[in-house]
């Protein structure tokens, strides 16, 4: 009788489980296992004829042989890479005086006006940074006031640009996570790196460093993605010049109505991106496990 | 090792003054010890000498030179935390090569040095470990171990026990008294048990509300409290006090009206401008007994009993209302509700005056003067 109850027990606590679940697994399994399998499939597939489809690996054969394609490929991951790596730079400094330096009320303002931005939509930042950028924007017509130029100054639509949006799209999913990181090295830590001989480099290197590496790791992850699959951004602050990848893939899909092109593109870009975070958590030495913990 | 000197240091955050002028000298090879209740400062004074808090005011030498300014890496100096703060991503041996790695030593003095501190602190077979993986009486010996390496002028213990258990407890103070012995370095080390103060120390420097109360060896300390903050603070249970009035003086004699009304000869130089002022009376529960004789007494009804087994420990009420505590051999029987008097000897009496301050004690008998 003990047995049986006990059973019925444990398959109580298992239905709660699954019935907990069920909202996750319902939406990774429609929402994202569902598209990607179709997305697949489309990629693999070639026109013939009108609703006449046969497999074929046309699409991707395609893309390797047009230098547009993969040029912007290869543009978009190396920039994106530029933008984790530039977020970081700036990020960490400013984590740090938030968790480590900063102490009561300053902190949270201060994280407060970390967030702050993130209250209003990407569009509504992007144009801001349109009206400072343009040639008859704000900084435009200060120089032109100031007389340090003769002319408008258009700022919009080059490089520079466009990695000045995306670090700032990006800044506050770095400061989160190492902020949180960074708050629970102990202090003494720290002194006793100085205690020891260290100063405010080697401490960097050997003691800080070292316990933000799953922060970092998630931090670089999240921004690295959000970099690579932004649309916005790109496109706004970069104009036609812009390359970026997933304008390639928005061509397929919307303005050529290549749905087998634009899955084989769209394939392509989860393959980069995946492969990107494998090195980097190779490279260092962290898991998936521990940029989650 | 090296001779340290405190010259009215300051300490100030903001409008606040956390130490009001601290002086001291620590001599070459001496075991001091800064105790106190918390908030008195004395971890604030160690993060001083150690160079991770800056100085208000006065001046700080080791060896002769003013460090006030100097990084913690140029001191000389070597802290063991608190909390430890062993690194999580390093080895045990990582841990204490680290301080050598930073100072550039040469990869053989280093292994040996690391291997001869590990030896001395039985850590030989747990080199490879990380700190999550060993016990918190171990993590003690690494951080310690971690300081020794550096061959410090002087050592800094803050509070390094307080994260032990009560028998890892005894026995890392035991360990720490024998380290000390064999590597005779200059060692300061901060805590709020007494009983630490009083087994380790060459010297204590007792500190309250950011003054130093008195400095002394330990004998020096429960023997002869300058103040009656020391007098409270150096010995378990607490010493007793109770208010008297001074009647009459006469050279190195007063007599005193206790609360119960009956009249005590003392053997303390006080001036005659105290004669009708109310001072405070102090006798430690081991000088006083049920079955002693004696100048004082006092009569009560023992309200808590606590029994030790080697003693019994009675808080006891006076008529007054003061609380007295008294220390019977184990095998008392006394209950709760019972009347009890107990009686002390008057050289075994402290005096203090309204401020605080101990009047002088003449003529004491051994028993309530040894120094070592």
């Amino acid at each position: 009788m003990t047995a049986a109850s006990s059973t019925g027990q444990g398959n109580g606590v298992r239905l709660g489980v699954v019935l907990l679940a069920t909202p996750l697994l319902l939406w990774l399994l429609v929402l994202v296992i569902l598209p990607h399998v179709d997305l697949l499939l489309v990629s693999l597939r070639e026109r013939i004829a009108f609703r006449q489809y046969e497999f074929s690996f046309a699409n991707y054969i395609a893309f390797f042989v047009e230098p547009l394609y993969w040029n912007t490929y290869v543009r978009t991951a190396v920039m994106s890479i530029m933008a984790t790596v530039l977020t970081l730079i700036i990020g960490f400094p400013v984590s740090y005086y938030i968790a480590k330096i900063m102490r009561g009320r300053g902190k949270n303002v201060l994280f407060m006006m970390c967030l702050i931005p993130f209250w209003v939509s990407e569009l509504v930042r992007t144009f801001g940074w349109m009206i400072l950028l343009r040639e008859s924007g704000v900084i435009s017509s200060f120089l032109q006031w100031a007389g340090l130029v003769d002319g408008p100054v258009e700022m919009l639509y080059n490089d520079v640009t466009i990695m000045v949006g995306l670090v700032y799209t990006s800044m506050l999913f770095m400061v989160v996570p190492l902020v949180s990181v960074l708050d629970s090295l102990d202090d003494s830590l720290i002194e006793a790196g100085y205690d020891l001989g260290g100063n405010a480099f080697t401490v960097t290197r050997d003691i800080v460093i070292p316990h933000a590496m799953p922060g970092i790791a998630s931090g670089c992850i999240v921004v690295f993605m959000l970099t690579l699959g932004n649309y916005l951004t790109p496109n706004l602050l970069g104009g036609k010049d812009s390359l970026w990848f997933t304008e390639q893939i928005y061509t397929q899909f919307i303005t050529r109505f290549n749905w087998e092109s634009g899955s084989a593109f769209g394939f392509l870009l989860l393959v980069l991106s995946s492969l990107i975070v494998w090195i980097g958590l190779k490279l260092s030495r962290q898991t998936l496990a521990d940029t989650v913990r | 090792m090296a001779d340290l000197k405190l010259d009215q240091i300051r300490k100030s955050y903001g409008a606040v003054d956390v130490l009001h002028g601290v002086d001291l000298d620590v001599k070459d090879g001496e075991f001091v010890v800064f105790v106190g209740p918390s908030g008195c400062g004395k971890s604030t004074l160690l993060r001083i000498i150690a160079g991770l808090e800056d100085i208000t005011g006065g001046d700080l030498m080791i060896d002769g030179d003013i460090v006030n300014t100097k990084s913690p890496r140029d001191r000389g100096i070597a802290m063991v935390f608190q909390s430890y703060a062993l690194y999580p991503h390093m080895s045990v041996y990582k841990n204490m090569a680290f301080g050598l790695k930073l100072a550039k030593t040469n990869k053989a003095e280093l292994d040996e040095r690391v291997r001869n501190a590990a030896k001395i602190l039985q850590l030989d077979a747990l080199l490879d470990r990380r700190p999550a993986e060993l016990s918190g009486g171990q993590r003690q010996r690494v951080a310690i171990g971690r300081a020794i390496v550096r061959q410090p002028k002087v050592f800094l213990f803050d509070e390094p026990l307080s994260n032990l258990d009560a028998a890892l407890r005894v026995q890392t103070r035991i360990e720490i008294a024998k380290l000390h012995q064999k590597l005779k370095s200059t060692i300061i080390y901060v805590t709020h048990d007494q009983i630490e103060a009083m087994t380790l120390a060459d010297k204590i420097v007792v500190l309250n509300a950011g003054n130093v109360e008195q400095v002394g060896s330990p004998m020096e300390l429960y023997h002869h409290p300058k103040t009656r903050f020391v007098a409270g603070f150096i010995g378990s249970p607490a010493m007793n006090f109770t208010r008297v009035t001074i009647t009459a003086v006469e050279p190195g004699r007063v007599t005193v009206q206790t609360p119960g009304g009956k009249s005590a000869v003392l053997p303390f130089e006080v001036t005659t401008d105290h004669i009708g002022t109310e001072v405070e009376l102090g006798i430690r529960p081991e000088h006083m007994g049920l079955d002693r004789a004696g100048e004082l007494g006092v009569d009560g009804e023992v309200e808590v009993v606590e029994k030790l087994g080697d003693s019994v420990y009675l808080y006891v009420r006076l008529a007054n209302g003061d609380r007295v505590t008294l220390r019977a051999p184990g095998h008392c029987r006394i209950k709760i509700g019972e009347a009890v008097s107990a009686r002390a000897d008057a050289a075994a009496a402290h005096l203090f005056d309204r401020n605080g301050q101990a009047f002088a004690k003449l003529d004491c008998p051994e028993e309530y003067s040894a120094m070592e």
